[in-house]
């Protein structure tokens, strides 16, 4: 099997319908009309995916993404923004989430 | 050179099905000389201020004859930075009577320097296309692949050519920017990058140009130094043969193209000529030789550096040959 996120097996997400063509070429569908120009610009659409993708952990969308970004000319700050906006969503997740510990504390608490 | 690689990716020969062949001549690409007055990283010519081949004017006016004999439609010139050739304005007023597109790239940055800036009225005089290169928007990153202080002399340059007509709606006089990736990455595409030049160069300082051309950075020269030093080398090849598309070999601008070196060898193209790769396959590799209807139909030369030509939406010297990749 060797190693867990080979930078190759990025290579193979092309593959991914194998097993299931049909649902793998609606995704594919799916994801080029999400990912085309629209209301957003295509360089406002890599940097959201960017965010995401450095959120989310993964390292084959981090390689896509970054290469992507470079590709249109977005620069280094502008992908640090992304990525920082993303961190303090993530940040302010947590947060959100004491509320249950704050809950439970006063109610657990005398 | 790299014409070939025992064990990552195909041979780009392998990627053909048939020999590439050529269908015509729209383009004589006449490369008038390697000197130039910058040293920019991702210069597959290698181009400098030390460098010392220069057209003679004996292949200049071979050019000519060739031109005046066929109605060869565009006429493109390029360098080096061809306003350092002493003999450019002449040609250049030869080549404006022969009513064709005219074009010529230049760094613009020359075109501050005193010895030079009559060359933005002679181009407009004999309406010439001007392409200059600006490979990003950021100062700093231009600056790293052209050279230090280079962005804002470009800026400057572009801002007496709109003073003069050039890249402004109505005077006929066209300005157009190239774009290239500054590392070992492929081109966005080129209708987004070029709503993006044409909003920040307008925004910030005012310039206002034609076309934004996108090209691949070729893997041979100074560029192929920085991806062996790098250790980008294979994955930049595998981006290229990964993004592989047979509708842009098909419309690959070599097929078109005849390409004239500083010493009157033929080319099938601008990158073949600095690998020292003559034209081949039964036709002839001199201008002295020049014979448009073997020319029209010849057997391209190929090597595994075509991969750059054929990523994605394919790339020419006149940007992508497709919509979008």
């Amino acid at each position: 099997m060797g190693d867990y996120y080979e930078q190759k097996d990025l290579a193979d997400f092309a593959n991914i319908g194998e097993y299931s063509p049909e649902l793998g070429k609606k995704y594919f569908d799916y994801y080029g009309e999400a990912m085309k120009p629209g209301a957003l610009t295509e360089r406002e659409k890599l940097l959201i995916a960017l965010a995401v993708a450095t959120t989310q952990k993964c390292p084959y969308c981090i390689d896509a993404y970054t290469n992507q970004c470079l590709s249109l000319g977005i620069s280094q700050e502008e992908m640090m923004e992304a990525v920082h906006v993303g961190a303090a969503l993530v940040a302010g997740i947590v947060l959100a989430h004491s509320t249950q510990m704050r809950k439970i504390i006063k109610k657990k608490e005398m | 050179m790299i014409m070939h690689n025992p064990d990552s990716y195909p041979s780009f020969v392998q990627k053909l099905t048939v020999p590439l062949q050529a269908c015509g001549i729209d383009i004589l690409q006449i490369n008038v000389g390697y000197i130039c007055n910058l040293e920019c990283k991702h210069c597959h010519v290698e181009a400098g201020p030390q460098r010392t081949e220069i057209m003679s004017k004996q292949v200049m006016e071979q050019c000519l004859h060739i031109l005046q004999s066929h109605s060869i439609p565009t006429i493109d010139i390029t360098g080096g930075a061809p306003e350092m050739h002493a003999d450019l304005p002449w040609f250049l007023q030869e080549c404006a009577g022969l009513n064709r597109r005219l074009l010529v790239r230049t760094n613009a940055v020359i075109l501050l320097e005193k010895q030079y800036e009559g060359f933005i009225d002679l181009y407009a005089r004999h309406n010439v296309e001007v392409i200059v290169s600006l490979p990003h928007l950021d100062a700093k990153v231009t600056g790293r692949q052209r050279g230090e202080g280079v962005f804002p002399r470009v800026i400057e340059a572009l801002g007496r050519l709109n003073e003069r007509g050039y890249g402004q709606a109505g005077s006929g006089l066209v300005l157009n920017l190239v774009h290239n990736p500054n590392g070992a990455y492929l081109p966005g595409s080129q209708a987004s990058l070029e709503d993006q030049y044409r909003k920040i160069l307008r925004e910030r300082y005012g310039v206002s140009f034609n076309q934004l051309f996108c090209l691949t950075n070729m893997p041979i020269g100074r560029f192929l130094q920085y991806l062996r030093n790098t250790g980008n080398y294979a994955d930049y090849m595998n981006a290229l043969v990964g993004a592989f598309n047979p509708l842009a070999l098909e419309k690959a601008m070599c097929r078109k193209t005849v390409s004239v070196a500083w010493d009157g060898t033929l080319s099938d193209c601008d990158f073949n000529q600095v690998l020292g790769l003559a034209i081949d396959h039964g036709a002839p590799d001199r201008v002295s030789a020049f014979d448009f209807d073997k020319l029209s139909r010849r057997e391209i030369v190929t090597g595994n550096h075509c991969y750059g030509c054929t990523a994605g939406a394919g790339s020419s010297c006149q940007g992508s040959v497709l919509a979008s990749s």
